[in-house]
C-alpha cells in the first residue's frame, strides 16, 4: 500500500461516502477507508435521516435506499413524571414521494452509501484503521502539509494530494492537525438507545400507522435532573427508545445511562407503545451537541474536515439532524479537493472554497441563525422548569373542576409560573432567544 | 439486596449487552492508568461509561474492561486527570459491530 492517490476518505459514513462519490466520479482517483468490517458498522444514530440533499448524486435514492420507515408522524412531546404534552402532526405528504424524513439502521442506510461510493470508482478498504496523518517532511511535524495517513495494515501508509476526514464525532484527525482548540464534556451529549422487537402489527397499531409510515417523537423532560431529552421511533419491526444526556451533567450525578432509560421507559405515557418488545441491541454514540460554539477549523494545508469530525450536527430541540449535514458536507469537501486537486492548490488557502459552500448554504446558514438553540434547549430552566409549568397549565386548562368556575388561561398561566418557580424576566428573555432563533 | 429496582435494571442490561456484537481484538484499544485513578475523587468514568466497564476495585483504584467498549468516547472527556485514560480505536475490523437487517 505504498502508491499515492489523489484522495483519501477518512470514514465510511455518510460524510465520507459523499465526499467519495463526488471526487470519483470527477476523475479522481479515491481510497475511503473504514475501521470497521463493513461501512456503517460504527454508527447509530436518534432517529430520522433527512437525505434531500441526495437527489443531486443519486437521483430518486428513495426506490434504492435501505430506509425502514417515511416519517409520516412527528411528535414534540414535554414530559412530566406524570404528565405529557404532545403535539403531533401528521401529513399524507411525508409518505409520498420526494418525502420527508426516514427511520432506518445505519449500518444498512451508511453501508448503502458506500456501495454508491465504490460504483462511482472510489476503493473501499474496511477493517481499517487510520492511526495518525502523514506530513510533508518539508515542514515540521506538527505545521507540514498534511500528505496522507498511517493505517494499521501491514505496510500501512498511504499517501495522497488530498486527505478528506469525516472520522467522526471523535476525529482524532482533525484534532491532530490542531483543528480544534480544545474539546470540552460540556459540548456533548451521549446518546443511548435499546432497539426492541416488536410483531409490524403490533406497531402499526400502536402508533397508528401503516405500509411504510413511521412514527417520530421527540421529548423534552424524561431525564431526571440530567439535561438532555429522549426519543421513541419506528422501524419496520423494531422500536428504537432511548435519551440523549448532556455529558457535564451526566458525570456529575449518580444515575447511569441505562437508568435513565428504564425511567424513561417506565412513564405511562412510554410504557404501553413499547410493552413486551425483547431487545435486539444496546447502543451508545457521542453527539456533537454545541453546534457552532464548538466547530474547529475545517481546512488545514492537506486536509478537510466534514460530518461529525467538523461538529455539523444540528441539535435545535424541535430540529435534530446530522445525516443531511454530513452528507452536504462531504459533497462540499469532496467537489473542494476535485477543484484544488485540479488547480494544483490544496494548501488551506486553496482549499477555501469549502468554508464558502458551507456558509452559502444550509449548512452553516442553519447553524448561525440556530447559534443560540443547543445552549437554550439544554439549559436548566427549559430542562427541569417548563417541562412541568406548561403540562400543569394544560391539565388545568382542560380539568372540568366543578362546582369551581373556569379560571382564565391568564391566572392559571400566572399562579403555574409562580409555583413552578420561573420569574417573569427569564421567561421572557427565555422567549426572546428561542423567538431569534426560531422565528 | 435482591428484587430491587436497581437490580432488575441490572440484569436487564446485562441481557442487552449481550445483544450487541462485539468482535473482540486480542489487545486492549483503551488503556486505564490505575495508579492516577487512584487519587481521582471524582470519578465519573464510573457513572458516565455507557456500557459499564469502568469497575471500582477494593484497594481503591479502577480497572477498564475494553470488550463491550462502544467506543464512544464518553471516558476521555469526562476524566479530568491527565494521562488516566489513553484512548484509541481498536484495530481494523474489531470492536463493536452495530446490526443490520
Amino acid at each position: 500500500m505504498s502508491d499515492s492517490v489523489d484522495v483519501i476518505v477518512v470514514g465510511a459514513g455518510p460524510a465520507g461516502s459523499c465526499a467519495a462519490i463526488v471526487a470519483a466520479r470527477a476523475g479522481l482517483s479515491v481510497v475511503l477507508l473504514e475501521r470497521g468490517p463493513f461501512a456503517g458498522s460504527k454508527n447509530m444514530y436518534g432517529g430520522v435521516i433527512y437525505a434531500r440533499m441526495l437527489d443531486e448524486l443519486i437521483p430518486k435514492w428513495w426506490e434504492q435506499a435501505p430506509i425502514q420507515r417515511w416519517v409520516t408522524r412527528r411528535s414534540t412531546m414535554l414530559l412530566t413524571d406524570t404528565q405529557a404534552l404532545t403535539v403531533d402532526f401528521r401529513t399524507d405528504a411525508w409518505g409520498e414521494a420526494p418525502y420527508n424524513g426516514a427511520t432506518a439502521y445505519r449500518p444498512d442506510f451508511d453501508n448503502w452509501l458506500a456501495g454508491h461510493a465504490e460504483a462511482a470508482g472510489a476503493q473501499l478498504l474496511t477493517s481499517t484503521t487510520v492511526t495518525g496523518l502523514l506530513r510533508d517532511s518539508a515542514g515540521s511535524n506538527r505545521t507540514g502539509a498534511i500528505v496522507g495517513v498511517r493505517t494499521d495494515r501491514p505496510a500501512g501508509d498511504l499517501r495522497a494530494r488530498g486527505v478528506i476526514a469525516c472520522d467522526g464525532v471523535n476525529s482524532l484527525l482533525a484534532k491532530e492537525a490542531g483543528l480544534y482548540e480544545h474539546t470540552d464534556a460540556k459540548h456533548f451529549t451521549l446518546g443511548v438507545k435499546e432497539t426492541l422487537a416488536l410483531p409490524k402489527e403490533v406497531i402499526d397499531e400502536r402508533f397508528g400507522v401503516r405500509d411504510r409510515e413511521g412514527v417520530d417523537i421527540e421529548i423534552i423532560g424524561g431525564t431526571g435532573m440530567i439535561n438532555g431529552g429522549g426519543f421513541v421511533y419506528t422501524n419496520l419491526d423494531t422500536v428504537a427508545v432511548g435519551v440523549v444526556l448532556k455529558l457535564s451533567k451526566l458525570a456529575a450525578q449518580s444515575l447511569r445511562p441505562e437508568q435513565v432509560i428504564a425511567g424513561l421507559k417506565a412513564n405511562h405515557a412510554i410504557a404501553p407503545l413499547i410493552e413486551g418488545g425483547e431487545v435486539k441491541e444496546y447502543s451508545a454514540h457521542l453527539i456533537p451537541e454545541a453546534g457552532l460554539e464548538m466547530m474547529p477549523k475545517m481546512t488545514a494545508n492537506g486536509m478537510l474536515v466534514a460530518g461529525d469530525a467538523a461538529a455539523l450536527c444540528l441539535a435545535a430541540g424541535i430540529w435534530l439532524e446530522g445525516v443531511n449535514f454530513a452528507i452536504a458536507s462531504g459533497m462540499y469537501a469532496g467537489e473542494t479537493a476535485v477543484d484544488a486537486i485540479r488547480a494544483g492548490d490544496v494548501s488551506a488557502r486553496g482549499l477555501a472554497g469549502y468554508q464558502k459552500r458551507m456558509r452559502t448554504t444550509f449548512v452553516l446558514k442553519d447553524h448561525r441563525k440556530l447559534r443560540r438553540a443547543p445552549a437554550l434547549v439544554l439549559s436548566d430552566r427549559v430542562q427541569h422548569l417548563y417541562p412541568a409549568m406548561v403540562a400543569n397549565v394544560a391539565e388545568r386548562m382542560f380539568r372540568v373542576d366543578n362546582p369551581q368556575p373556569k379560571p382564565g388561561l391568564r391566572r392559571i398561566f400566572a399562579q403555574e409560573r409562580k409555583r413552578a418557580g420561573v420569574r417573569r424576566r427569564d421567561l421572557i428573555r427565555d422567549a426572546w432567544t428561542g423567538f431569534r432563533s426560531y422565528g | 439486596m435482591a428484587g430491587t429496582r436497581s437490580d432488575w435494571v441490572g440484569d436487564y442490561f446485562m441481557e442487552t449487552m449481550a445483544a450487541t456484537e462485539f468482535r473482540v481484538h486480542p489487545d486492549a484499544h483503551i488503556v486505564v492508568d490505575g495508579t492516577v485513578c487512584a487519587d481521582c475523587t471524582t470519578r465519573q468514568c464510573i457513572v458516565a461509561c455507557p456500557a459499564n466497564l469502568f469497575v471500582p476495585t477494593t484497594d481503591g483504584g479502577i480497572v477498564f474492561n475494553y470488550e463491550q467498549c462502544f467506543e464512544c468516547g464518553t471516558c476521555y472527556l469526562v476524566c479530568n486527570h491527565e494521562g488516566a485514560i489513553t484512548w484509541n480505536y481498536p484495530a481494523g475490523g474489531h470492536g463493536v459491530v452495530f446490526r443490520r437487517t
